[in-house]
C-alpha cells in the first residue's frame, strides 16, 4: 500500500474550451510547480494539453484544483484525463505550441482588470498612464485579431515589436503577461495623439499639466464636444451635466431622441443618479462592463437631453486604460456615444474619423493600434428574473452558446439573422457563436460591417457550413443574400419563420432539450413574415425546436403606409381607432379630446382610401405598433419616433411601481378573446380597452395611470389567452411552459406582469438570458431550427 | 366581330399601311434599310386598373410603352401591332374611346399602327381590357446603348419629375382623386432620345424607368455592367405633390413606375452636353444628374440620404414590404 503511494503515476489531460490567450498555461504551471509535478503544458488544435507525473496524491489534487485556479478570462467547458505512463522529467515545462487545424476560441475583449488599473495608475510602476496596459486577464480581444491562430501576429499589435522589459514579462510563465499577446508598453506599444479636429495646431500643455490623454478631460470640463478612438470604434463624449454641451452633440450628430449612453469614472458618480442593485453593479463591474440601464432614482438629475422623455440612465464603467485615465479628473458622468452620424456605423477607420467627426467634435484622441472588427458596447437591463440584453456586443461575443442536450452533433450552419438588429451565428461542435451586434442592413455600410462579419467569423472559427439558415421574409437583404450563397454553393437553405426563431432562441437560452416538448411561445414584436405570407408580430405558437404552430395572435390591424406605420405612431391609432368605430362615432363622443383634433388635421380620406382599397395598409398582428397606438393616444411621440420603440419605451417610462402595485387588479383595461373569421384562430381584440382609454382621456384620469392600466391589461390578457389555449381541446393540456421573446418583451413592465401572472396560472415561464429577445436573437433561433431538421433528417436516413 | 375591328378599331387607326383585308402588314425594306442598319423589335402586354386615368388611358399607355422600349435602345420607332382582349360586356363606346386614343398617340409620335386583332373572352377570363403592342423600328448606323456599358466615373441622368405614373394609378385605383391632381407622365420619348444622341455621343445606355422605377432600373444596369452605382436623394427630381403623396401611403417614389422617363448612363466628359440636350426639349426640362456610377460594390445601388447616410436600393423581390420588427 505505502509503497504504491510513492510510485510516479503519469496523467494526459485535455481541456476543451476557451483556454487559449488567456493566461492558461502559465496557471498550470504554476499549479504544477506548486504540487511539485513534473511534465509539460501546450496550446494545440483541441485547446490544451497537459500531461504530469507524480505522486498519486499529489496528481489528484492537481486535478480537483485545475479548474478553480483557472484564469478568470478562461472558460473550462470539458476536462478529460486520461492516464498514461510516467514522464522521464523533473521538471513541469510549458512548451511550444504544436502546428495544425486550430479549434481554440476568440475570447471577447474584456475591460481592464483590477492589476492593470491600479498599474496604470501608480505612478511608480512602469506602465504608469499608458492607455494601453493589459495583460492576459484583460484587454482587446475580438476587436483586434483578424486571423487565428490567436497570437500576436494575427492581431493589430503585429507591427509592434517588443521591447526588452515587455518580452521578459511574455516569455516569464510566473508574469501575469506571459503570453499577453497584446501586451505593450510605453516604450514599445501604441501611442494617443491629441489632434485639433479643425486642422488647427493645438499642444496638449494648453489643455492639461500631465498628457494628451488627461488633456481629453479638461476638455470636457470646459463643454467642448470630443472624439476618441476607443477600443471597438471611434466615441464622441462630453460632459452629461452640461445641458447645452449635451444637445450639441445630439444636434450635430443628427440623433433624434435616443438615448445616450454614460460612462462614469466609478461607481460613486452613478449613485448621484442611480440606486444600482447589487447585481447591476456586479453586471457594471464584471470584465464585460456593458451599459446598464437603471432607472434614474439619484439625489441628482442630468439634463433631459441625455435620455429624452425616459425614466431610465445607461451607464458604464471605464472599458480600457484609456477610458479610466481620461476620467480620472471627472467626478461627474459622461456622455459616451458611439461616433458616427445618424443611424451609420460607428467609425473604426482613422482617416474616416478625422473627416466625419471634425463636423461634431473640436479635439480627437486617435492612435495607432487599428481595429480590426467594429464592437459597439452591449448593453443590458437587470429584470426581476435576472440580466436581459437589450444589445449583446463587446465584452460577450463571440463567446460560444452552449447547445442544449441533444444537439450535440450538430453540423454546422451558418444563420444570417434579421435585417434590423442584425447579428448571426455559426453553430458548430455543440456550440453556438452568435456574432456581437451589427446594426441595420439598410444602410450600406453597416450591411458591408454584416459581410466582413460573415468572413471573419468564418475565418476565426474555421467554419465551413453544411447548411444556411435565413428569414422567411421575401424582401429581407439577409435573406436575400443567404438566397444567393445558397444558389452558389449548393447548400440547403432554411427559410425560417421569424416568430418561430425567437421562440427557438428562448429554447436555446433556457438549455431546454431537443426532445423535450413543445412549449407555447408568447412572441411580441413590431413585425415578422408569417408562415401564411401574412404579416405577424404579436403570436402564440406552440412551438419546439422543429415546428411551430400558431394557436392565437393579436387582432391583425391596418399598417397604414407599410413600414411608414413604425415611424408615425398616430398612424396606428387612426387605425386601431378606425376598426372600432366610424369616424362619425369618434366625432360624436370625442371630439374634445386632442387626439381627435390631431387626426381630424390628417389627410382622411386619403387613409380612408388606403384602408377601403387595401393601398399599402396590410393587416398586421403587431404587437409593437399596439404600443405606438398606445402611446399615440397619450401623446407620445404622436407624429413620429425618431428611433424604434421610442413610444413603447415612453409609455412604460410612464408607469410607475406604486400605480403598479397599488391600484386594483380590476381597473387594468379589458380584452376579449373572440376566433378570427375564416381562420377560427383566436385573437386577443383590443376593443374594450380602446373604449376604456378613450373613456379615461375624457375623465383626464393622469397618463401614469393608464399607461399602467393598459401594462396591466395585456400582461393579463396574455395570461388568460395561455390558459384558454393550453385547455384548448383536451382533457390534459397542451403544453405546461411557455416562452416568452420578441422586442416587446424588453418593456420590463409588460415582462414582470405578464411573467408573474403566467406563473401563478401554473405556467413554467422561459424568458431570454444569454441572446437579446430582439431581432438580435433571431440568428441563433435560426441556426437551432436549421440544426433540428438536420438531425432529424440525420435520423431519419440512420433508420433506413 | 368582324365588325367590332373594323368599326372601332380599322376606322381609328385608318392609314395607309393598314391592310384589313390581309392577315400581315408589308413593309418596304428600302426605306427601313435607309434608315439605319439594324431592326429592333419589341413586345409590351399592357394591363391597367384603371383603364382611364388622369394624363391617359390603356391606349395611349399601350403606344408610349411601345415606343419607348424602342427609343432606349437608340431606334427610331416607325411601326406598331396592337392586340386588345376584350372582356365581354365592355362597352363599345369605351373601346372606341380607347382606341382613339391609340391613333390619336401614335399620330402625334409619328409611328403607325399597321396590323392587329381582337378577341372577346368570357366575363372574368380578363378585366375589361389587355392590350398588346408590338413596334418596329430601326436602330441608326454607330448608335450601340448597352445596359452592360455603363463604366465607374460615368453620370446618371433622368429626364424630369419621378414617380408619376405610379402615384396617378395608385390615386386613380384608390379613389383618392379628389385629394390628389397627379397626372400620369405617359409621353413618347424617342424624339428626346433622337435629340440627346444628337449631341451626346457619350451616352452608353438609356433604359425607360417603367415598372419598378427609376431603382429598379438602376440595379439592372448596376448588374449588368458588375458597378455600382451612387445617387443622390437631394438631387432626384420630384414634384412636392408626389412627394407627399408617397409620404402619405409609404411608398419609395424610386419604385414608383414612370411611363415619359428614362435613365441615361453618360461619359463623364459628355454629362453637360447630354443635360444640356435633354432641357432642350419639353419632356427634358427638369432633367437631372442624379447620380454616379462608382466602383465600390459591383451591383449594388445606394442613395446619399439628405441626412448624409447611404442606404442600400435594392432591387426588390416583389412589391415594397414592410420590414420594421
Ligand atoms: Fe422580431
Ligand atoms: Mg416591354
Ligand atoms: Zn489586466
Ligand atoms: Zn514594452
Amino acid at each position: 500500500m505505502p509503497s504504491h503511494a510513492i510510485t510516479p503515476i503519469g496523467l494526459e489531460i485535455r481541456v476543451r474550451g476557451r483556454v487559449q490567450g488567456v493566461g492558461f498555461r502559465p496557471t498550470v504551471w504554476r499549479l504544477a510547480r506548486d504540487l511539485g509535478l513534473c511534465g509539460e503544458v501546450q496550446n494545440d488544435a483541441e485547446g490544451v494539453l497537459i500531461r504530469v507525473s507524480g505522486a498519486r496524491e499529489a496528481i489528484s489534487s492537481f486535478l480537483e484544483r485545475l479548474e478553480r485556479a483557472a484564469p478568470p478570462l478562461a472558460r473550462i467547458e470539458r476536462i478529460e484525463p486520461q492516464p498514461i505512463e510516467p514522464l522521464l522529467t523533473d521538471d513541469f515545462i510549458i512548451a511550444e505550441s504544436h502546428e495544425g487545424v486550430v479549434r481554440t476560441q476568440i475570447a471577447p475583449d474584456a475591460a481592464v482588470c483590477a492589476d492593470c488599473a491600479r498599474e496604470t495608475l501608480n505612478p511608480f510602476e512602469r506602465r504608469y498612464r499608458y492607455p494601453f496596459t493589459n495583460c492576459t486577464h484583460c484587454g482587446p480581444r475580438l476587436s483586434i485579431v483578424h486571423g487565428i491562430p490567436y497570437d500576436r501576429t494575427a492581431t493589430t499589435m503585429s507591427s509592434f515589436a517588443l521591447c526588452d522589459s515587455c518580452a521578459a514579462e511574455y516569455r516569464n510563465p510566473a508574469d501575469r503577461r506571459f503570453h499577453a499577446e497584446a501586451i505593450a508598453c510605453h516604450r514599445c506599444g501604441p501611442r494617443v495623439k491629441l489632434l485639433r479636429l479643425d486642422g488647427g495646431i493645438d499642444s496638449f500643455e494648453r489643455h492639461s499639466m500631465l498628457d494628451e490623454v488627461d488633456a481629453l478631460c479638461s476638455l470636457m470640463h470646459k463643454g467642448h464636444i470630443v472624439a476618441l478612438k476607443g477600443l471597438g470604434g471611434y466615441q464622441l463624449a462630453c460632459d452629461a451635466t452640461q445641458s447645452p454641451a449635451v444637445s450639441r452633440l445630439r444636434e450635430l450628430k443628427r440623433r433624434g431622441a435616443k438615448p445616450f449612453a454614460l460612462m462614469a469614472r466609478d461607481l460613486d458618480v452613478i449613485r448621484k443618479y442611480c440606486d444600482p442593485t447589487t447585481e447591476e453593479i456586479r453586471h457594471l463591474s464584471s470584465a464585460e462592463a456593458a451599459i446598464v440601464l437603471m432607472r434614474a432614482a439619484g439625489p441628482e438629475r442630468l439634463p433631459d437631453a441625455v435620455s429624452p422623455g425616459l425614466s431610465t440612465l445607461g451607464f458604464m464603467l471605464p472599458t480600457t486604460p484609456l477610458h479610466l485615465l481620461v476620467l480620472r479628473r471627472m467626478e461627474r458622468p459622461v456622455v459616451m456615444t458611439s461616433g458616427n452620424l445618424g443611424e451609420q456605423p460607428q467609425i473604426i477607420d482613422d482617416a474616416a474619423a478625422l473627416e466625419r467627426l471634425a463636423g461634431i467634435a473640436e479635439y480627437a484622441l486617435v492612435h495607432d493600434r487599428n481595429i480590426a472588427t467594429r464592437v459597439d458596447d452591449s448593453v443590458l437591463r437587470v429584470t426581476a428574473r435576472g440580466a436581459q440584453f437589450l444589445r449583446r456586443a463587446r465584452g460577450f461575443a463571440p463567446a460560444p452558446i452552449a447547445l442544449p442536450p441533444g444537439f450535440e452533433s450538430t453540423r454546422n450552419i451558418l444563420a444570417m439573422g434579421g435585417d434590423l438588429k442584425s447579428t448571426v451565428c455559426l453553430l458548430q461542435d455543440g456550440q453556438a457563436i452568435l456574432s456581437h451586434h451589427i446594426g441595420n442592413l439598410d444602410n450600406a455600410a453597416t450591411f458591408d460591417d454584416y459581410r466582413h462579419t460573415l468572413g471573419r467569423y468564418a475565418e476565426l472559427f474555421d467554419h465551413v457550413p453544411d447548411a444556411l439558415a435565413a428569414d422567411l421574409h421575401p424582401e429581407y437583404r439577409s435573406s436575400k443574400l443567404a438566397r444567393e450563397r445558397a444558389d452558389s454553393t449548393g447548400l440547403p437553405l432554411f427559410e425560417v419563420q421569424h416568430h418561430h426563431a425567437h421562440v427557438a432562441a428562448c429554447l436555446v437560452d433556457n438549455a431546454r432539450a431537443l426532445a423535450a416538448p413543445p412549449v407555447l411561445g408568447i412572441v411580441l414584436d413590431g413585425l415578422g413574415w408569417g408562415a401564411d405570407d401574412t404579416l405577424w408580430g404579436g403570436e402564440f405558437l406552440l412551438a419546439d425546436y422543429s415546428i411551430a404552430q400558431r394557436l392565437g395572435t393579436l387582432k391583425p390591424v391596418a399598417l397604414l403606409g407599410g413600414d411608414q406605420a413604425a415611424r408615425e405612431p398616430w398612424r396606428n391609432l387612426y387605425a386601431h381607432l378606425r376598426a372600432q368605430m366610424g369616424w362619425g362615432e369618434l366625432a360624436m363622443n370625442f371630439s374634445e379630446l386632442p387626439l381627435y383634433e390631431f387626426l381630424d388635421r390628417q389627410p382622411r380620406s386619403i387613409l380612408d382610401a388606403m384602408l377601403k382599397n387595401a393601398i399599402n395598409a396590410p393587416l398586421a398582428s403587431s404587437c409593437g405598433r399596439l404600443f405606438d397606438a398606445v402611446a399615440a393616444a397619450l401623446d407620445l411621440c404622436r407624429e413620429r419616433q425618431s428611433y424604434e420603440g421610442e413610444a413603447a419605451c415612453r409609455l412604460e417610462s410612464l408607469v410607475d411601481d406604486r400605480t403598479l402595485r397599488e391600484e386594483s387588479d380590476d381597473l387594468a383595461y379589458p380584452f376579449t378573446f373572440p376566433t378570427l373569421a375564416g381562420t377560427g384562430l383566436p385573437y386577443i381584440e383590443p376593443l374594450a380597452m380602446w373604449r376604456a382609454v378613450l373613456g379615461d382621456l375624457i375623465l383626464e384620469t393622469p397618463a401614469p395611470v393608464i399607461a399602467a392600466r393598459f401594462h396591466k391589461g395585456l400582461a393579463r390578457a396574455l395570461a388568460a389567452m395561455a390558459t384558454k389555449l393550453a385547455r384548448r381541446d383536451s382533457q390534459r393540456p397542451l403544453f405546461d411552459t411557455v416562452a416568452l421573446s420578441g422586442g416587446c418583451f424588453q418593456n420590463v413592465v409588460l415582462f414582470e406582469q405578464t411573467a408573474h401572472r403566467l406563473e401563478a396560472a401554473g405556467f413554467t415561464v422561459l424568458s431570454h438570458r444569454l441572446s437579446p429577445a430582439n431581432d438580435g436573437g433571431l440568428a441563433l433561433g435560426q441556426a437551432a431550427i436549421a440544426a433540428a431538421r438536420l438531425l432529424a433528417d440525420d435520423h431519419e436516413r440512420g433508420q433506413h | 366581330m368582324k365588325d367590332l375591328i373594323d368599326d372601332v378599331f380599322v376606322a381609328a387607326f385608318d392609314n395607309s399601311d393598314l391592310a384589313p383585308m390581309e392577315d400581315q402588314a408589308r413593309l418596304d425594306l428600302g426605306m427601313l434599310a435607309a434608315a439605319g442598319d439594324r431592326l429592333a423589335f419589341t413586345t409590351d402586354a399592357v394591363v391597367v386598373d384603371p383603364l382611364f386615368f388622369p394624363g391617359g388611358d390603356i391606349g395611349k399607355l399601350a403606344v408610349c410603352g411601345t415606343i419607348n422600349d424602342l427609343a432606349v435602345g437608340g431606334a427610331i420607332p416607325l411601326y406598331l401591332s396592337c392586340a386588345a382582349i376584350i372582356e365581354e360586356g365592355t362597352s363599345v363606346e369605351l373601346l372606341r374611346k380607347v382606341a382613339q386614343s391609340m391613333a390619336h398617340s401614335a399620330q402625334l409620335a409619328g409611328v403607325r399602327i399597321v396590323t392587329g386583332d381582337t378577341k372577346v373572352v368570357p366575363r372574368g377570363a380578363c378585366d375589361k381590357l389587355f392590350i398588346t403592342a408590338s413596334g418596329l423600328g430601326v436602330i441608326p448606323k454607330g448608335v450601340q446603348l448597352n445596359a452592360h456599358a455603363a463604366r465607374p466615373g460615368d453620370v446618371v441622368l433622368v429626364n424630369g419629375l419621378l414617380g408619376e405614373h405610379g402615384a396617378a394609378i395608385l390615386a386613380a385605383r384608390g379613389e383618392m382623386a379628389l385629394d390628389c391632381t397627379i397626372e400620369s407622365d405617359c409621353a413618347p420619348l424617342h424624339e428626346l432620345v433622337a435629340a440627346l444622341l444628337a449631341r451626346a455621343p457619350g451616352v452608353r445606355c438609356l433604359r425607360d424607368a417603367t415598372r419598378g422605377g427609376i431603382a429598379t432600373v438602376l440595379n439592372e444596369i448596376a448588374q449588368a455592367s458588375h458597378v455600382g452605382i451612387e445617387i443622390d436623394e437631394a438631387q432626384c427630381p420630384m414634384r412636392e405633390q408626389v412627394r407627399g403623396f408617397c409620404e402619405i401611403l409609404g411608398l419609395d417614389p424610386l419604385y414608383l413606375a414612370n411611363e415619359g422617363k428614362l435613365v441615361a448612363i453618360v461619359a463623364p466628359e459628355d454629362a453637360d452636353a447630354a443635360l444640356t440636350a435633354l432641357q432642350a426639349h419639353p419632356l427634358g426640362a427638369e432633367a437631372r444628374i442624379v447620380g454616379r456610377v462608382t466602383e465600390l460594390e459591383p451591383g449594388r445601388v445606394v442613395m446619399r440620404t439628405l441626412l448624409g447616410g447611404h442606404r442600400i436600393v435594392d432591387m426588390l423581390v416583389g412589391e415594397q414590404l414592410p420590414r420594421i420588427c
